[in-house]
């Protein structure tokens, strides 16, 4: 297989000027060229990128409107933008970053890239429905930017009926025939990844010596083709409401406008584990590698990801607590809430426990992963505050929950997300990141992101109520350091989209495994040949099966281990 | 891929092991193993299938709970004829998907075609009868609306049933539209010789899909026009 040309370069990869390492003459970047050779690429880690491009450039966009959103709030008068505006640009912001940002994030750029090199296969196991996934993707956008364009929608990202149905002024069917578009994208990775897990592994390659971030993946795939559909459905009912005058939900036909939300939530509570499951995914991956340890308690981790993706679907009437639900049926889904928070919290307390005397890198990587694990446990505990029927009727529809949501949606996932583009940057691009610009980045990234979003926690507990452009004058101070914050986040992802764009030209070119990190992906060189592997991997070898560091000195990281095991 | 165990078949395709070797995709260790992924795809596939369809039960359920006078008063304005024979019509087109299938896997080309056009006749009597039906729907004004005419106590809650109606009829057309086009599709294919008795997974997965667009209508069939003869 690959030489290793430097056993131990795990402290500091990109600081060794004196070890010059070669890129393979022939991989998946330099393979063919031209914009033909991308466009049809049926290659998983070109299409990984090709998601990167496009998740990026919502990302840039969802973000604008946060900013935007930020400075309007900096004052308590309307000043900047007219109500109708803002409740435009906040609807935008929720779409753009959930449906066309977040939900794809790790699972269609990183999962992409890594699940196929990882199980040791050569590609997923329908290729051209991948690249059909890409494309499908971009034309949800098209009429998601058609919408936006076009006059804009204000409905909210939840799209509440009546209000959607029949009130609100337009755009709502081409907003949600976008993410009825894109949504298929979402089923078809989904699709893919189950199958190709299933059927696609390499000799040796047991379910209980796969990375846990492909336990997380299949889980989150589980979520993905169970949930999205229903939000397909449910949409494309508001849609012919709109269209047609089919109310399915129209109190004038005997409907009722909750059973909307009951469908809504019912994939987009789910949604919010297909954002952070692959975040988990990614932070035991993160964790074992930058500790040189197993991680704690490998299966309960695995098992965690397929109880939160199973139970994930029985909660979804917390979000519906006020909504006009039972109260027997909110005692359910209260408790069931409670309960769900025990997979997290074995995820957790198993991260932490891995920590304890492992040899712990302070790289970027790490860094976010530090970032995830707390600001996870802070947004999941603020869950446990929300999914409490009495205290949840004084905080609901207040900043309360816009703080939790983006602590797992922010600071889980987008930090997760962060964290492993780093860790497998030199994979993707073949280069190493600039690791002191990474670390900077990551340092900012934390500060902005807690001033933020915690001031948020106290606005909304004294009761500021959300999706308003004016507030009155008491809560301006809490207000201005969250925008203040916000400032200082935009300038943190600033950094690493430019510092990235830089490295992929002038980078330090990567060894094959800079991290001496376990796993078949560092087995082949950086970047991978087209099909992954020079030959078939055979795995003889456990999960995150670190030597200890003198030893893998000797015998150099990766040779397939003859301990027993 | 044992050629002794197919040796029968050779007879009728000399170079029906070439195609099957042609037919493996690059990213596949194996047939064997393409196949596997292709059926595990779409039996995956099915299942988002049955949770697409599955929001539109769910609204029928609660508002069948809701409102079963008005549901059994509508569903008396449905054919319960044409329903039936369609029902029947589908129950058939299965029964010949399922004999196509059988013909390819041992290598019957001829026979396959006979079935495969088959089906594609039942699927097209199917949608013939549907839009048949549609129409006296709309002669009858009962298209959920501004011009919705309905006689009785249940004006509103009968539009719900029509809307419901509509919806989740029009989605299962819409599913043996797509279901005809890959027939039409298939029987090209097997024109043209592309399957064998080692290489015909499309053909079965095909048969797959066509069965499931055939049990959904067996859903549908009870659930909206028997429900009057059930109800009242």
């Amino acid at each position: 297989m690959q030489e290793i040309t430097t056993p131990n370069t795990h402290h500091a990869p990109a600081a060794h000027p004196s070890v010059i390492h070669k890129m393979p003459r022939v991989h998946y970047l330099n393979a063919n060229y031209g914009w033909r050779s991308w466009l049809f690429t049926v290659d998983h880690k070109r299409i990984g990128i090709l998601y990167l491009v496009s998740i990026t450039f919502y990302f840039v966009l969802g973000g604008i409107y946060a900013t935007l959103i930020r400075l309007e709030l900096a004052t308590p008068q309307g000043d900047l933008l007219k109500a109708e505006t803002y409740n435009k640009f906040f609807t935008q912001h929720g779409i753009i970053m959930v449906f066309f940002f977040l939900i794809p994030s790790i699972p269609a750029v990183l999962g992409n890239f890594l699940i196929p090199i990882m199980i040791g296969a050569r590609d997923v196991a329908f290729p051209k429905l991948n690249l059909a996934s890409w494309y499908i993707f971009n034309l949800g956008g098209f009429f998601m930017l058609y919408a936006v364009i076009n006059g804009g929608v204000d409905t909210g990202w939840t799209f509440y009926t009546p209000y959607s149905s029949q009130f609100a002024l337009g755009n709502v069917a081409p907003a949600a025939l976008g993410i009825f578009i894109a949504g298929f994208s979402s089923i078809l990775t989904g699709l893919n990844f189950i199958v190709t897990i299933h059927a696609m592994r390499a000799p040796g390659m047991t379910w209980f010596r796969l990375p846990l971030f492909v336990w997380a993946l299949y889980a989150t795939a589980i979520i993905q083709i169970l949930g999205t559909p229903v939000i397909a459905i449910t949409l494309a009912a508001v849609g012919l409401e709109r269209l047609l005058h089919l109310g399915i939900f129209d109190p004038a036909y005997g409907g009722d406008p909750v059973l909307f939300q009951h469908l809504f939530w019912f994939y987009s509570h789910p949604a919010v584990y297909i954002m952070v499951l692959p975040a988990m995914g990614v932070v035991s991956e993160l964790v074992a590698n930058m500790t040189r340890k197993r991680i704690f308690g490998y299966t309960f981790v695995a098992f965690a990801s397929i109880a939160i993706a199973v139970f994930g679907f029985m909660v979804w009437g917390h979000h519906m607590f006020v909504s006009g639900q039972g109260m027997y049926a909110g005692m359910i889904f209260s408790f069931l809430s409670f309960a769900l928070s025990i997979p997290s919290a074995i995820k957790v307390f198993n991260w932490t426990a891995t920590l304890y005397k492992g040899s712990i890198s302070y790289d970027t990587p790490m860094l976010y992963a530090f970032g995830f694990v707390g600001l996870f446990t802070i947004g999941g505990l603020t869950g446990l505050f929300l999914a409490a029927m009495g205290l949840d009727v004084h905080v609901t529809d207040t900043y309360f929950v816009i703080a939790h949501f983006h602590y797992i949606m922010v600071g889980g996932a987008l930090m997760a997300y962060l964290g492993g583009l780093h860790f497998w940057w030199p994979k993707l691009a073949g280069r190493m990141y600039p690791e002191g610009w990474g670390r900077l980045s990551a340092l900012i990234v934390f500060v902005g992101f807690n001033l933020t979003f915690f001031p948020q926690f106290l606005l909304g507990y004294a009761g500021m109520p959300r999706r308003y452009h004016a507030y009155p004058e008491e809560y301006q101070v809490l207000n201005v350091m969250s925008s203040a914050g916000a400032s200082i986040l935009a300038v943190g992802l600033a950094f690493p989209i430019i510092y990235l764009i830089w490295s992929m030209r002038y980078g330090p070119v990567a060894s094959a495994n800079p991290w001496g990190a376990i796993g078949l992906e560092w087995t082949t060189s950086s970047p991978p040949p087209t099909e992954n592997f020079d030959h078939s991997p055979v795995v003889t070898w456990e999960a995150y099966g670190f030597r200890p560091l003198e030893e893998s000195e000797v015998v150099g990281q990766m040779t397939p281990d003859d301990r027993p095991a | 891929m044992s050629a002794e165990v197919i040796g029968n078949h050779r007879v009728n395709h000399p170079d029906g092991h070439d195609r099957a070797e042609s037919a493996l995709a690059h990213h596949f260790e194996n047939l064997e193993q393409q196949r596997e992924a292709g059926t595990l795809g779409m039996w995956v596939f099915l299942v988002t299938e049955i949770m697409f369809f599955g929001g539109l039960f769910m609204a029928y359920i609660v508002y069948r709970t809701w409102y079963p006078a008005a549901f059994a008063e509508a569903s008396h304005h449905l054919d319960v004829r044409l329903g039936g024979v369609n029902t029947v019509v589908l129950i058939v087109s299965s029964l010949t998907m399922a004999l196509a299938v059988y013909s390819i896997q041992v290598g019957a080309r001829r026979s396959t075609m006979i079935y495969l056009a088959l089906t594609l006749a039942l699927g097209l009597v199917f949608l013939g009868i549907k839009f048949i039906e549609y129409k006296h729907k709309f002669e009858d004004g009962l298209i959920p609306g501004a011009g919705f005419k309905f006689e009785g106590p249940y004006y509103a809650d009968a539009q719900m049933f029509f809307t419901l109606y509509f919806t989740m009829t029009g989605l299962h057309a819409l599913h043996m539209i797509i279901g005809v086009g890959i027939l039409l599709v298939l029987i090209a294919l097997v024109w043209r010789g592309k399957f064998s008795p080692e290489y015909h997974a499309p053909v079965e997965l095909s048969g797959l899909y066509w069965h499931f667009v055939d049990i959904i209508w067996m859903f549908l069939f009870p659930l909206l026009y028997l429900v009057g003869t059930h109800l009242s």
